[in-house]
This record gives structure tokens, sequence and C-alpha cells, in this order.
């Protein structure tokens, strides 16, 4: 019941960016085109790591004009539960792969006047996409990048080259910050903002544009909690009659897939609403870490995302 | 003052009542017995709320009583400008939208053909409509468009209607279209045109 068939890919390219980033370039195993996409897609990556199947959302960043190869950009992560890793250790070039087809949960507002786009780090992805799409369809937009330094700003070459005067950079190790409120204060009417980064930096520019009146549909944001690894517990599924163990390294959506059961997902970066369960019992502390679930939902104790949230305790009965 | 009836038709727009935002800026927008709206509007706000805001006035054709205009003259505001009608206020609503930021709230009232029309321009200024505060005050004639010519008829009080562009007579729907800012009205005796129902003032 995921919405939909996966893809077979060969890895066509693998290029080390920066001492943390790598590119991946995908392409089809039948030699076709892949599926169209439109800026700010993401894809979901499934990697056959050991004995379990992983899948991992990440966005594309190549062109949405060019189909004949999908690329994404993968920052290492050390502390997560070890996609990125998976990604920069075993992934090589002819690998046979399989991926998601594309949706994008981070689109652009075409009736927009204009694009306010704020990336930080490798949050960068989903505007290289973008850009490319206004490049070829028009459209009023400028682009602010903080990075941590020259080095390790991923493809601030390009983006000088494509955007000239539209992209603002800001360098950590410069002690150069953007200020929020100027930047959000001083734009015309119509102008849509879209930010995607480290979750800090997400959390003070909504803030920010909420304080200075921006309307919530002018505001975009790009909020995948990867899922974190935690303490192991068990789930016990009530339609399909069966307990899985959740390890420390996996989401609960993977145990249930692990189990055998086609349970849906979109997204897998709890933003979707897609694999949305419930809850039927527990006895413990349902540990919610999706973007989707309203205050009241979580209060109530029948709602669980379970790409993204875990448990603490003793039972825990879903219905799936 | 004549309330609308919010039948269970998902395009039909859905007005509320004009609170103050927190917002830096105001630009209000105002016809006919929508000056009401707006005094009500500033009584329930800060005490300066007026002096960062821009106030728009339609005051209607043929109005003889100026107590409305000079009530809301009294009010303060930054800027004041008034017009006969909600169509002779659009090219001021459009050049103040150009230079309008973000952040800045708009309210919008009057009666229904007005908040069309004035929704309409400010969403095709970039604004989404979900952004936009609107409060319904005085008739219900609507803004129609003819789904046949696609003309536009303002003001439209009876149903059935004749479209003033290619005089069909037309069923006025509840069906609304966000992009043109107008009720949809279909031809109602295309099998036999001498059938002309009688007409009958419903949106007064």
């Amino acid at each position: 019941m995921s919405t939909h068939a996966a893809i077979d890919v060969i890895v066509s390219d693998v290029v080390e960016v920066n001492s943390l980033i790598k590119r991946f370039h995908f392409k089809r195993s039948d030699g076709g085109y892949l599926p169209a996409f439109s800026g700010g897609a993401h894809i979901v990556i499934e990697m056959q790591d050991g004995d379990h199947i992983r899948r991992t959302p990440y966005s594309l960043m190549s062109s949405p004009l060019d189909t004949s190869d999908y690329q994404c950009s993968i920052r290492r992560d050390d502390e997560g539960r070890g996609g990125s890793l998976y990604m920069h250790r075993e992934v090589k070039p002819g690998m046979a792969m399989k991926i998601s087809p594309p949706a994008n949960l981070f689109p652009l507002d075409l009736r927009a006047r204009k694009h306010l786009m704020i990336a930080g780090g490798i949050g960068i992805t989903p505007f290289l996409a973008q850009t490319s799409q206004l490049e070829r369809t028009g459209g009023h937009y400028e682009l602010h990048y903080g990075v941590r330094s020259a080095e390790l700003g991923a493809y601030l070459d390009v983006l000088g080259d494509r955007l000239q005067h539209r992209l603002h950079t800001y360098f950590d190790d410069q002690k150069q910050s953007m200020d929020f409120d100027a930047l959000l204060s001083t734009q015309p009417a119509g102008t849509h903002l879209y930010v995607c980064g480290p979750t800090p930096m997400i959390d003070k520019v909504l803030n920010t544009a909420r304080a200075a009146g921006w309307p919530e549909s002018h505001i975009h944001f790009e909020h995948f909690s990867k899922a974190a690894p935690g303490e192991p517990f068990t789930a016990e599924l009530s339609v399909s009659g069966v307990t899985v163990e959740v390890g420390r390294d996996q989401s609960l959506l993977e145990a249930i897939e692990a189990a055998g059961i086609d349970a849906p997902y979109l997204c897998r970066g709890g933003a979707c609403g897609q694999c949305e369960t419930r809850v039927l019992d527990y006895e413990g502390e349902l540990l919610h870490e999706d973007h989707w679930l309203e205050d009241d939902e979580r209060a109530s104790g029948e709602k669980i995302m379970p790409c993204v949230s875990r448990f603490c305790g003793k039972r825990l009965v879903l219905e799936r | 003052m004549s309330t609308i009836e919010y039948a269970d038709f998902k395009s039909r727009p859905f007005y509320g009542v004009l609170k103050p935002a927190s917002s830096v800026a105001h630009l209000v927008v105002a016809e006919g017995e929508g000056a009401q709206a707006v005094l009500d509007l500033v009584a329930k706000a800060p005490a300066d709320f007026a002096s960062k805001a821009t106030l728009l006035y339609a005051e209607g054709p043929y109005v003889s009583d100026n107590s409305n205009r000079e009530a809301l003259r009294a009010l303060g505001f930054a800027r004041f400008h008034t017009s006969a009608t909600a169509a002779a206020a659009v090219p001021r609503l459009n050049g103040t939208l150009e230079r309008l930021r973000m952040g800045t709230q708009v309210y919008l009232t009057g009666n229904e053909s007005a908040l069309s029309l004035f929704v309409k321009v400010c969403t095709d200024a970039g604004l989404d409509y979900q952004g936009l505060q609107t409060e319904h005050r005085g008739s219900l004639a609507r803004r129609m468009q003819c789904v046949h010519c696609k003309g536009i008829t303002e003001e439209v009080t009876t149903q059935p209607a004749e479209c003033a562009h290619c005089g069909l007579l037309l069923l006025v729907r509840d069906h609304y279209s966000r992009r043109i800012g107008a009720f949809q009205g279909v031809n109602i005796n295309a099998e036999d045109p001498s059938d002309v129902p009688a007409k009958e003032e419903i949106f007064r």
C-alpha cells in the first residue's frame, strides 16, 4: 500500500562534492527517462543494508528540465541511523538500486510575484532544482545561502554563475549571518518565502516571518525530521496479528515493513501525513517526532507517525 | 443588512469579521456600508492603528449623504482616499499593492460584488486569499461571469439574470471562480429559449 511502485535504477556516477557531501546520479535501468518532477521534489532511496531495508528521502537537486538522470547530494551524518553512511560507504557507480517516484512537499507557489529562498548548509539541494526550473520558466527570485565556510559550502560556484546578483552568501567562519528581521520586513507584497536547512534556522525564520505578519499561506518550509536512532521497543499490529521488534537503528515504519506488511508512506520524514497510524492501546510514552500531527492529536494518544516517531514503555498496539 | 446563508458549496467564498492584526502596517479597502465594519474594526484596535494604516473607501454611486465618508475621515488614517465606486477604486488599489510590503494586513469589506472585485485585485497582485481578512456588509448583489460569452456582469440581484453582454438568461450559481472573482452564470433555457422563468430578486 505504499503509494507507488519502485523504479529500478543504476548508479551512474558518484561525485565527491566536499569532505562531507557526495553527489549520486541515478539512471533508469531500462534506459528510459525518469518521471517528470518539479523543483523541491524528493525521492525515497531504498538501501539493502545487511539484512534490513532502509528507505530514506532525499531532495532532487538536478534540473527538472532534464530527467535523463536524477541527482541527490547527501551529507554524511555520523550521528544518524546510518542511511547517509551507507550511501557514502557502500554505493558505487554501476550499482543497481531502487528509488521511489518523485513527490513534492516543497513546491514553488507559481502565483508568487517573487520567491524568497533561504537555505542553510545541505538545505541548498531543493533550491538547486527550483532555481534551474525558474531559469527556464522565468520568475523573480533571490536566494540567501548560509554556509559554514567556503570549503564546506556546496555548489557556491554553480550557483554564483547561474544566479549572479540573485545569490547572497553568508559565511559562518567570517562571522556573517543573515538579518532575518531586515530581510523579512522589506519584501514586496506577493512574495512567497521558502526555507530549508537546520531545524533551529527554520524555526528562527518561521518565527520572524510570523511575527512580521506574513500569512501562513506565503510561508513554505522543508522540515524532514530524519528518523533518529533510539531505544528498542515492541509494537503489536492488531490487523496483521503480528508483533514487531523495533531495533535501535530502525524506524517503526521500517520494522513494520520488515515484517512483510506494506504500510503507506510518502515522505518518510514526518511531514506528509501519509503513514499516520491509529494507536489502539498503549502503556508508556509516545515519542512524537513528526511535523504533521496537531498538538491536540498528540495529547489524545490516538495517533502516531511511524516513519519518525518512537515509543517508550510496556505495550503499544497499532491498528495496522 | 442582508446576511449570507452559506450553502454547502465548496467554492462559495466565506466572509468573516474584521479583527485588528498585530502587523506593522494595515491596508483597509471598504465599499458602501462597509464603512460601519471599518468603524467597528478601529474601535477594537489599539489607538495607533489608523496612524499605521491606509484606507481606500468606495462610497457607492449617487450617494448624497456624506456621513459615512466624514465618519471615516475622522478616524485619522495615515492615508485616506475615496472613490465613487468599487471599480473606480481599483487603479489606486493596484498602485497601493505595488508598493505594499509583506507583513501588511489587508482588510476588505463591502457588498458581495465589491468584495469579489477587491479579493481578485489582491490575489492578482500575488496575495493569497487566505491571508486576506474580509467582512460582508450591504447587499448580496453578485459579480457574475457568463460561462458562455465570459462577460462579467456586476451587481446582479435577480435569479435568473440576463448577461449584460450576450443577453442570455442565466442561472446564477453558487459555483464561484476565485481566479475570475465571480459567480458562474449558466444559460437556464438553452433547450427552449421561449421558456422564460420568472425573475425573482433574491440577491438583495
